[in-house]
């Protein structure tokens, strides 16, 4: 009987364990390699996960960081993150100079998060770019928040602060 | 109750415990699909637009058609993968009544209009905002895809990377229904 029951729950977890494989692996297939520079060149020490956020949101003083939405526009105009500020988008030449004037009269040690959430993490064209830019420009104190799916679906639908507009 | 029905009980509850574990477990990596679901099945917001071409894009109009209303940009990889895709439905279900409409949210118009010649994209293709954005329930990530059903009412959404097939399957379900 306790052989059966180890038997069945192995079976069923080494199922799921194949079937989200199977998932991943089909989700991936087709849509070729993520292009140099996506979000996954950034290390994962770097990154932050969109409760941590919401929890520095509510920090105060020297603990709340600058949060930069680097990529859509017209995205940040539906949502973004409350308190966050456009500075350009991260794949884009003429983005990576706002970024880089946004920055520029900041201590290098300044607490900066950005984010993105325009598409799936492997395929975000630009948060790789801008983590880079403030990277090479000495910056120490960055991280890139984690969206795995999207802004949508991983911070909007989540009930985290919102704010609209441009 | 005896040691072997308490037994076979437990057994039971922990069988069910890791069924409930394996489809939390798969349903976490299994991408979204028909998400908010919040304009499933109700009227499709209405809108009109100039396409590239500088025609109206009228969706009122295109009742007793089909519509693919695909949210693209050019900085959404995923979104160009399923372009000639889109292209070749337009021409394989266009005499069925399949109506396909690119709404590109784009900052830029100049670098849409260039992936639109890129792709020899055979449908219209017009720009968005954040108003029609948010009137289809906020587009806070791409590629995000709808069908609208010859009564202009929405079928189907699917936000993400997508199997083209699944969304091929539910469009020939569509052009099904008269």
């Amino acid at each position: 009987m306790r052989l059966s029951l180890v038997r069945n729950v192995g079976t069923v977890a080494v199922l799921a364990v194949l079937f989200a494989a199977h998932t991943q692996i089909h989700s991936q297939s087709g849509w070729g390699a993520p292009p140099p520079e996506s979000a996954s060149s950034i290390p994962t020490a770097q990154l932050l996960q969109p409760e941590e956020l919401n929890h520095l949101l509510h920090a105060s003083g020297a603990d709340k960081p600058l949060v930069l939405q680097v990529g859509s526009h017209m995205l940040f105009a539906q949502a973004h993150i409350a308190g966050s500020e456009y500075a350009g988008a991260g794949s884009q030449a003429e983005g990576l100079k706002q970024l880089q004037d946004r920055v520029a009269p900041l201590p290098r040690k300044s607490f900066i998060v950005l984010y993105c959430g325009c598409c799936p993490w492997s395929r975000c064209p630009n948060v790789g770019p801008a983590f880079k830019l403030l990277r090479d420009l000495g910056f120490t104190n960055v991280k890139v928040l984690y969206l795995a799916n999207n802004l949508g679906s991983d911070w909007v639908d989540k009930g985290y602060p919102v704010e609209r507009g441009r | 109750m005896s040691a072997d029905a308490r037994l076979r009980a437990v057994h039971r509850l922990v069988m069910l415990g890791a069924l409930l574990l394996a489809a939390c477990f798969a349903a976490s990596v299994t991408r979204s699909t028909s998400a908010a679901e919040s304009l499933l099945n109700k009227k499709a917001p209405e809108f009109t637009r100039t396409d590239f071409n500088g025609a109206r894009v009228d969706l009122a109009s295109l009742r007793g058609k089909v519509v693919l209303l695909d949210f693209w940009a050019t900085w959404c990889a995923s979104c160009q993968v399923e372009m000639p895709t889109f292209v070749q439905w337009q021409r394989d279900y266009g005499s069925r009544g399949l109506q396909v409409i690119g709404i590109s949210m784009d900052d830029d118009p100049a670098s849409a209009r260039r992936i639109t010649t890129k792709f020899h994209l055979n449908y219209p293709v017009a720009m968005g905002d954040e108003k029609l954005g948010e009137l289809y329930g906020g587009v806070l990530g791409l590629p995000l895809t709808y069908l609208i059903d010859r009564n202009g009412k929405v079928r189907a959404k699917f936000q993400g990377e997508t199997d083209l097939k699944t969304i091929e399957k539910q469009l020939n379900a569509l052009l099904a229904e008269h």
